[in-house]
């Protein structure tokens, strides 16, 4: 329990995946023009990353690594993100037209959202159990959903403030992430002993 | 002068524009340079800015990132486009993720082999080309409806102008950051910093004499190092593009 909550809060907080890795950025500028939209979008990243993590790592572990079938990785790992994101879009679909409406486009886009690649190729490289890939999973996915909303809100209360043209719209997004990614590394001073056995590096 | 004559023939031998367009035309000049400004996949269109900035904190892996992404996206888009009669339109998305996985697949043990230590810097971020929107964005933007050729160069544009941005941000951080460039290739240059050995940095900042006794105060930002610079160093550079060409600024 000790090393899910460790890992939760090093991938939620510390290495969180778009202020420290830049993953999944496009979705990321596109959708966080409003907070109820982006809301919605961040909920989904974290279902879709907390499902498919166990699953690739249950295939990594059981068919590729056995059958030495590791350059098989990417293609597999795509497929198994790529059929999740459908049945995602399926429920939504059917439970909140709503919201469904709202993300339109972006709901299929979670597919080539690096961000849940991107875990499933981190959990590997860093030879997470489990447990650790669950909790990786999770972690990553709130991360990624508290950093969308941040910049949500921030983006709807400075509509109305005097931004120089150039930079209205994408300009300021790149830099309101730049300033978050700052801040988010005075979390760094979180007492290292805790994550012991770390083996990760950051860049 | 070649070229104004070959759009010449072009129109007036071929008013149909079916059989005899030029090989490398104005059209075709036209998709290799427009991505590279005026429709920056980065810093216009929004796409592919997701897998591949954390690599930019040192030129050479931008660079061997800039070339695995242009491989990928010039023949991804001539694939698909060879292949655009007989995909079903239900699963067209499924064989290009298919295409392109197996194009990146291709490039990531190229580059095991060739040059282990970029590989190894690179980690996933050579994988995350697969989910670069830049790459399947094209695919359905243009190859779906064009012919191989056109597509193929429409790839290869995009893929430079991503990579352009990819290497500029990547020489502003290297050379403020660490004040080098190209470290880890075999053509690294240390410009500017601090060293008792007066050979090792072309601007010696601990120098006595020369022009280094100049910089005594120069210090390598280290901010630059940080991730976060990147989305610093490309606000700037969107910032310097839309004053000059007002047209691209964002009116919402």
């Amino acid at each position: 329990m000790g090393d899910f909550l460790n890992i939760f809060i090093k991938s939620a907080f510390i290495e969180n995946m778009v202020l420290a890795y830049f993953l999944g950025m496009c979705s990321f500028l596109a959708v966080s023009k409003t907070l109820t939209t982006a809301t919605g979008l961040g909920l989904a990243v974290i279902f879709v990353l907390g499902i498919t993590m166990p699953i690739n790592w249950v295939i990594n572990e059981f068919i590729l690594i056995p059958a030495e079938l590791e350059f098989l990785r990417f293609i597999l790992f795509i497929a198994v993100i790529a059929s999740t994101v459908q049945l995602v879009e399926m429920v939504v679909e059917k439970f909140s037209p709503g919201l469904y409406a709202a993300l339109g486009i972006f709901l299929p886009l979670i597919t080539v959202n690096c961000a849940i690649l991107g875990g499933s190729l981190f959990m590997v490289s860093r030879e997470y159990n489990l447990t650790e890939s669950v909790a990786f999973g999770l972690g990553g996915g709130f991360g990624w959903f508290l950093a969308i909303i941040a910049l949500a809100a921030i983006r709807e209360r400075i509509r109305y403030s005097n931004v120089p043209p150039a930079l209205r719209g994408l300009g300021m997004a790149f830099l309101i992430t730049g300033l978050m990614g700052v801040a988010f590394l005075s979390l760094t001073g979180i007492d290292p002993a805790v994550f012991a056995g770390w083996s990760g590096a950051a860049e | 002068m070649a070229e104004s004559t070959e759009i010449r023939t072009g129109v007036v031998a071929d008013p149909a524009g079916t059989e005899k367009e030029p090989l490398f035309g104005k059209k075709e000049k036209i998709l290799i340079t427009d991505p590279l400004l005026d429709n920056n996949p980065i810093t216009i269109q929004v796409l592919g800015v997701c897998s591949a900035l954390a690599v930019t904190s040192l030129v050479y892996p931008s660079l061997v990132m800039a070339v695995a992404v242009v491989f990928v996206c010039a023949f991804s888009s001539l694939f698909t486009s060879l292949m655009r009669n007989i995909i079903p339109k239900a699963v067209r998305l499924i064989v290009q993720l298919v295409i392109i996985a197996t194009l990146v697949t291709l490039v990531n043990e190229a580059l095991k082999v060739l040059a282990f230590p970029v590989y190894k810097q690179l980690s996933v971020y050579i994988g995350l080309i697969i989910t670069n929107c830049i790459v399947m964005g094209r695919l359905e933007a243009f190859a779906m409806a064009n012919k191989p050729w056109r597509a193929f160069l429409d790839g290869v544009g995009n893929g430079l102008g991503y990579g352009l941005i990819l290497v500029a941000v990547g020489v502003v951080r290297e050379l403020f950051g660490k004040g080098s460039l190209f470290a880890g290739s075999g053509i690294a240059m240390n410009i500017i910093g601090p060293s008792n050995d007066t050979t090792q940095y072309w601007i010696n900042t601990a120098a006595e004499s020369g022009i280094g006794s100049f910089f005594g105060w120069y210090a390598n930002n280290n901010l630059m190092v940080l991730p976060a610079a990147a989305m610093f160093v490309i606000a700037v550079f969107i910032w310097i593009q839309r004053s000059y060409n007002t047209k691209l600024v964002d009116v919402s």
